[in-house]
């Protein structure tokens, strides 16, 4: 074991399989080529900061596939994780406790947050009251792994790495829930049309909104290899290489559709057909290999409607943000302070023997 | 002359103007670049310049498609064919066969000798069109007529980061280790990328570019400067 850290961290004591710092994005430097990167569900992160109390923007721990163990190291950090994931917590002398997400939990120091396996979607998001108290490259906290860029060495969070917590800017607060995890919708991925539809035959473009395309086993953070019926172009697949958005839809010459998430490079030489809406980025950045997925076209007028739409959605759904009911449920902090709930737990995860356990059961206090 | 508005989702537009990969058509495109850069349009998020085309972003949340390409139109009208000359740099480059493996294969291909290849190579300005694929990655033209010569049929896996490259008409460095299809005929010692500069991608689009050979000792020298952080790059910049 390592000695105890003198500044306030989260320290990684188990590593997950993928988890990066991200926040929105590295915006303003793609003339050098420097890719945006960023939450690949940023409707998640920004639930995620709501619950603890931070700016939308404020970075988090993106996690996919498998979720770290990381062990506070300060006193009464609020965290909250948004997404499809189990956590649990491990407090001194007690088994684990199963935490919900989608609520915000205040964590004493040496308590070991568990963040298990990522199910349903490719990412959930960790948020922490205050933010990580870490020096922004090029004005962003976002990590793209590909080129080492980002905190940390922008690598993934390794076993023994400590996350640094901005105490100061950590808003007092009890903790909070969402009343309900977010809806994303289940229609058709929209699209808008372009920019080279033109350089696609017009059954091809009538193909691309009507087949159902599988998400291939190439899939990260750059994007989504799509299996389906081939896209013919009308001549060559190659352009000159031109600007790239999260969401465009590259067709190289084997017809076989690439979905490009937010560590695309900022520009490519094979013809789009089509870009994702921005209200549907999240969605796609769900997405995990043998996902489904269809796609239906929209004008850009109807997609800057949609987006409003969503941005007033969320709104609403933080302001809908309430203070845990502890009639609800169990209220942890309460059990664990009368130190009523530990020996349970010890027999439930399977600390204690048979006997142990009936007797426990039977002395009930 | 025709200007072309395409579309990328409700995210982002391109103004086209033209097809090919030109210094006349390119600097059409930083001259936008630079007008866009200066005028600070709300809800304009950035400006991507490419070889004959600027991907304009825009946040769809707090603007409109429609608002901002009235504001480039309006911007478009002035922002001529000119844009001011970037910075000349003199980037020492080693064409050492070990360092530059397809030299030989290259130039026998293009029917030259290494010796007239590399001559034709380093006596040429460059003009930085974009930069891409990677942090720093710049697509710099255009290459003798004699040196054209598509990528790789076979991409490798790794090409060593500093590697001087041509595919095409283009000549590049590349800034990383990455894979890559182009040919790889000598070898940069200055990094082309540096995390630690406060910036750091040292070359930007319109700026220019010309080699200067260096030998194998030379190369090794600068090598262990840059390696020791002791290599000022600034010192490549040439008085214009």
């Amino acid at each position: 074991m390592s000695a105890p850290s003198p500044t306030p961290c989260l320290t990684i004591v188990r590593p997950g399989l993928f988890a990066t710092i991200q926040d929105l994005g590295r915006f303003g430097h793609q003339e050098l080529g420097m890719p945006v990167a960023g939450a690949l569900d940023p409707i998640a992160l920004r639930l995620a900061n709501a619950l603890v109390g931070n700016p939308a923007g404020t970075a988090g721990v993106e996690i996919a596939l498998l979720g770290p163990a990381l062990k506070v190291e300060a006193d009464g950090v609020r965290v909250a994780v948004v997404g499809p994931m189990a956590l649990s917590l491990e407090r001194e002398e007690a088994s684990p406790q199963p935490l919900e997400p989608h609520r915000s939990h205040t964590l004493a120091r040496g308590d070991v947050l568990k963040l298990g396996a990522v199910t349903g979607a490719a990412v959930a998001y960790l948020a922490v009251a205050g933010g990580f108290a870490l020096e922004p490259f090029l004005g962003s906290l976002s990590t793209y792994v590909r080129a080492g860029i980002g905190p940390l060495g922008g690598k993934p969070l390794g076993d023994r790495a400590r996350l640094p917590l901005n105490r100061n800017n950590a808003p007092p607060g009890t903790d909070v829930e969402l009343p309900e995890p977010p809806d994303y919708g289940g229609e058709p991925v929209r699209v808008v049309l372009g920019p080279q539809e033109d350089r696609f035959t017009a059954e091809a473009v009538e193909t691309f909104l009507s087949a159902t395309y599988r998400v291939g086993k190439d899939a990260d953070r750059m994007g989504l290899r799509l299996d389906g019926p081939a896209l013919a172009h009308t001549g060559s697949a190659d352009i000159p290489s031109d600007g790239l958005v999260t969401g465009s839809i590259q067709v190289p010459g084997n017809g076989q559709p690439i979905l490009l998430l937010n560590d695309h490079q900022t520009a490519g030489g094979y013809a789009k057909i089509a870009t994702v809406i921005s209200a549907d980025l999240p969605r796609v950045g769900r997405l995990s290999p043998g996902g489904t997925l269809s796609f239906r076209a929209v004008t850009v007028e109807e997609a800057e409607a949609i987006r409003r739409r969503q941005e007033q959605t969320i709104v609403a759904w933080i302001r809908a943000i309430r203070p845990v009911r502890p009639a609800g449920g169990v209220d942890l902090e309460a059990l664990y302070a009368e130190n009523l709930v530990s020996g349970v737990v010890d027999i439930v995860n399977g600390n204690g023997d048979i006997l142990n356990r009936e007797e426990m059961c039977g002395r009930a206090p | 002359m025709d200007v072309r508005f395409t579309t990328a989702g409700d995210t982002a537009f391109n103004v086209e103007f033209g097809e090919g990969i030109d210094r006349p058509t390119n600097a059409r495109v930083m001259a936008l670049h630079a007008r866009l850069k200066a005028a600070a349009l709300p809800g304009l998020v950035e400006t991507v310049p490419t070889f004959r085309s600027l991907q304009v972003v825009y946040d769809p949340a707090v603007t409109s498609r429609r608002d901002v390409q009235a504001a480039v139109e309006a911007e478009l009208a002035h922002a001529g064919d000119a844009p001011a000359e970037g910075a000349l740099w003199r980037l020492p480059v080693c064409y050492d066969a070990e360092l530059g493996p397809d030299l030989a294969e290259l130039s026998a291909s293009l029917g030259l000798s290494a010796e007239r290849l590399i001559d034709l190579h380093g006596s040429t300005e460059y003009f930085v069109y974009m930069l891409g694929f990677m942090p720093g990655f710049a697509y710099m033209g255009d290459l003798p007529a004699e040196l054209e010569k598509p990528r790789r049929s076979e991409p490798r896996v790794r090409v060593p980061a500093g590697s001087v490259a041509t595919a095409g008409r283009l000549t590049t460095v590349y800034p990383w280790e990455s894979p890559g299809g182009w040919h790889l005929i000598g070898r940069c010692p200055v990094p082309l990328y540096d995390g630690a500069r406060p910036a750091p991608v040292l070359l930007a689009a319109g700026d220019r570019v010309r080699f200067e050979a260096v030998d194998r000792a030379r190369f090794d020298a600068l090598s262990a400067e840059a390696a020791a952080g002791r290599f000022d790059p600034d010192t490549l910049r040439a008085a214009s």
